[in-house]
């Protein structure tokens, strides 16, 4: 039986180091909504969405209350919009309305996200989809709780470099339409290559076209228990390091597991996913930066960074994938700079740059993700960032993404607020040379030569 | 068999252990293990406790348990067993 170590262990882990469940999030498919008519399209989505999800709140709260672990968010990933709004949608206005739903739809059943406001575009864009893209501006400033990402490319596909200059223009535009909030509406706003069917993660979780009706997915979190673990092998072996942070990740996800079982019980949905991520928050002591501190880095930036990430990344992984059933979405450690209270101050020592946060990006589960940059930032450099991130993503068959927020009105130097579980962050200096050029080229970069697999 | 653990962390006084298990002999719940130390004068003590038979929910349970803490002057928490069970066995 459990002896009174292991329960003091455990519940030192949510008390003092963080330990929580992330995000629960349950993906619907709106394909059964679609209709050519959109007034009818909009009651199909609202229904839908409150008829499946109007418990999920309540039933996370009793399994947290249950097992005594908090879970912070209880959210909503469905199908790409743009795809679900194709037949009825035909300006951008009518895609906004779409938005709009999704948000009462989620005010309604009182999940602080929903994701999904999404196009798919790796390779080409239908008019729709490109519909739906320039919608994105208007549709994350009147709304409050969607969430919009875009697939610019992937291994199979290659980059749609059409659909990268187009949302360096999106990005920016964004911003300005959420310019009274500091830009937040780029915090919303997510781009990928090789984007997950079943992330629950926001902002950028959909419900894939592989998944069926209803699915819950889980994210668990924990960078301050891995942190705690490590402080308790201070100068020990890297065979020890990544022993111990197997160990811990494994039971990190094993809470994850459980209460993804629980959900998905008592939904009476199927259980997808377990993300077994390290997602930082502000809090101090929830930061992945200082694992990487932890492991004899002076700060996050410092050379060494990029393979302390990697040992960090692969061995969650490790821990992981044996502690759930089912292992999926982004799986590994976040590098936000706004929700991890160590990369902010590693920013503010100077100690890490853009650059270096794209270098972390090759061996992180995600991408260059909230970030800061001057307001007057060109769209095409922002186009140029897009693009280099892509590219990692593509050649190593890996998920990467851009969440970048052009602070309109500030400069390096200024810091932006936005609050909540986004943080604040220091705004970031951006390389000046122009890839003007470059980003006006039109077309595509088709798929690597190791895509060809058949 | 459903299980819980009942964790009790606080200042030592006289009763603590008389108090909850007086609780939870009126509440007609059987004790199956119970263990306890003094870490630097605080009191640590752990029960696991058969909750099949509860009848008003296991948040009264939790409630009563937090409620009773309160007036002890110590803090008792009531958690379902599969957490601990799933973090610490293969």
């Amino acid at each position: 039986m459990i002896n009174i170590f292991e329960v003091a262990e455990t519940n030192k882990m949510i008390e003092e180091e963080n330990l929580d469940v992330r995000t629960i999030t349950m993906g619907i498919s709106l394909m059964d909504c679609v209709s050519s008519d959109l007034s009818v399209l909009k009651k199909n989505i609202y229904e839908k969405i409150y008829e499946s999800a109007k418990d999920i709140v309540k039933v996370g709260d009793e399994i947290g209350h249950d097992f005594g672990i908090p879970i912070v968010n209880k959210r909503i990933s469905v199908t790409p919009i743009a795809t679900v709004g194709s037949a009825a949608c035909k300006t951008s206005s009518d895609y906004v309305e779409l938005a709009r739903t999704l948000d009462e739809a989620a005010k309604k059943v009182n999940v602080n996200f929903i994701g999904g406001y999404s196009a798919l575009v790796s390779k080409a864009m239908t008019p729709p989809e490109e519909l739906l893209i320039k919608s994105i501006p208007e549709a994350l400033s009147v709304t409050d709780r969607v969430c919009s990402s875009v697939n610019l490319g992937s291994t199979r596909c290659g980059i749609n470099m059409d659909a990268v200059r187009l949302m360096g223009e999106i990005i920016k535009k964004t911003a300005e339409a959420t310019r009274d909030n500091d830009s937040l509406g780029c915090a919303k706003l997510v781009v990928f290559c090789n984007a997950p069917d079943d992330n629950p993660f926001m902002a950028g979780a959909f419900h894939g076209f592989t998944e069926g009706d209803k699915v819950i997915n889980v994210g668990v979190s924990g960078p301050g228990v891995v942190k705690r673990a490590l402080e308790n092998i201070h100068g020990e072996s890297f065979e020890v390091l990544c022993e111990t942070i197997k160990k811990t990740a494994f039971k990190v996800t094993r809470v994850g597991q459980l209460v993804a079982k629980e959900a998905s019980e008592r939904l009476n949905v199927p259980f997808g996913i377990v993300d077994l991520s390290l997602a930082p928050t502000p809090a101090i002591g929830d930061s992945v930066a200082d694992i990487l501190c932890e492991m004899g880095l002076e700060y996050a930036g410092a050379p060494g960074t990029t393979a302390a990430l990697a040992l960090l990344n692969d061995n969650v992984k490790k821990g992981g994938v044996m502690a759930s059933s089912s292992v999926g979405g982004l799986s590994g450690a976040f590098i936000p700079v706004s929700e991890d209270q160590g990369m902010i101050n590693a920013v503010n020592a100077g100690a890490l740059s853009l650059e270096k946060l794209e270098a972390m990006t090759c061996v992180c589960s995600v991408g260059l993700d909230m970030i800061a940059i001057p307001g007057d930032t060109p769209d095409t450099t922002i186009s140029g960032i897009i693009a280099d991130e892509m590219a990692i993503g593509m050649i190593n068959q890996k998920t990467t993404a851009v969440r970048i927020i052009p602070v309109i009105g500030k400069g390096v130097g200024e810091t932006v607020e936005f609050g909540g579980l986004l943080g604040y962050a220091p705004i970031m200096p951006v390389n000046k040379f122009s890839c003007e050029e470059f980003i006006k080229r039109e077309g595509r970069i088709p798929a690597p030569v190791h895509s060809f697999k058949n | 068999m459903k299980r819980a653990i009942i964790t009790v962390v606080g200042k030592d006084t006289v009763g603590i252990i008389a108090k909850v298990c007086t609780y939870l002999a009126d509440e007609k719940i059987n004790i199956l293990d119970i263990s306890q130390t003094i870490v630097s004068g605080f009191f640590n003590m752990m029960m696991i406790v058969d909750i099949t038979d509860i009848t008003e929910g296991f948040g009264k349970l939790q409630d009563d348990l937090s409620r009773l803490g309160e007036g002890i002057g110590v803090n008792i928490k009531c958690q379902k067993e599969e957490i601990f069970e799933m973090m610490n066995r293969i």
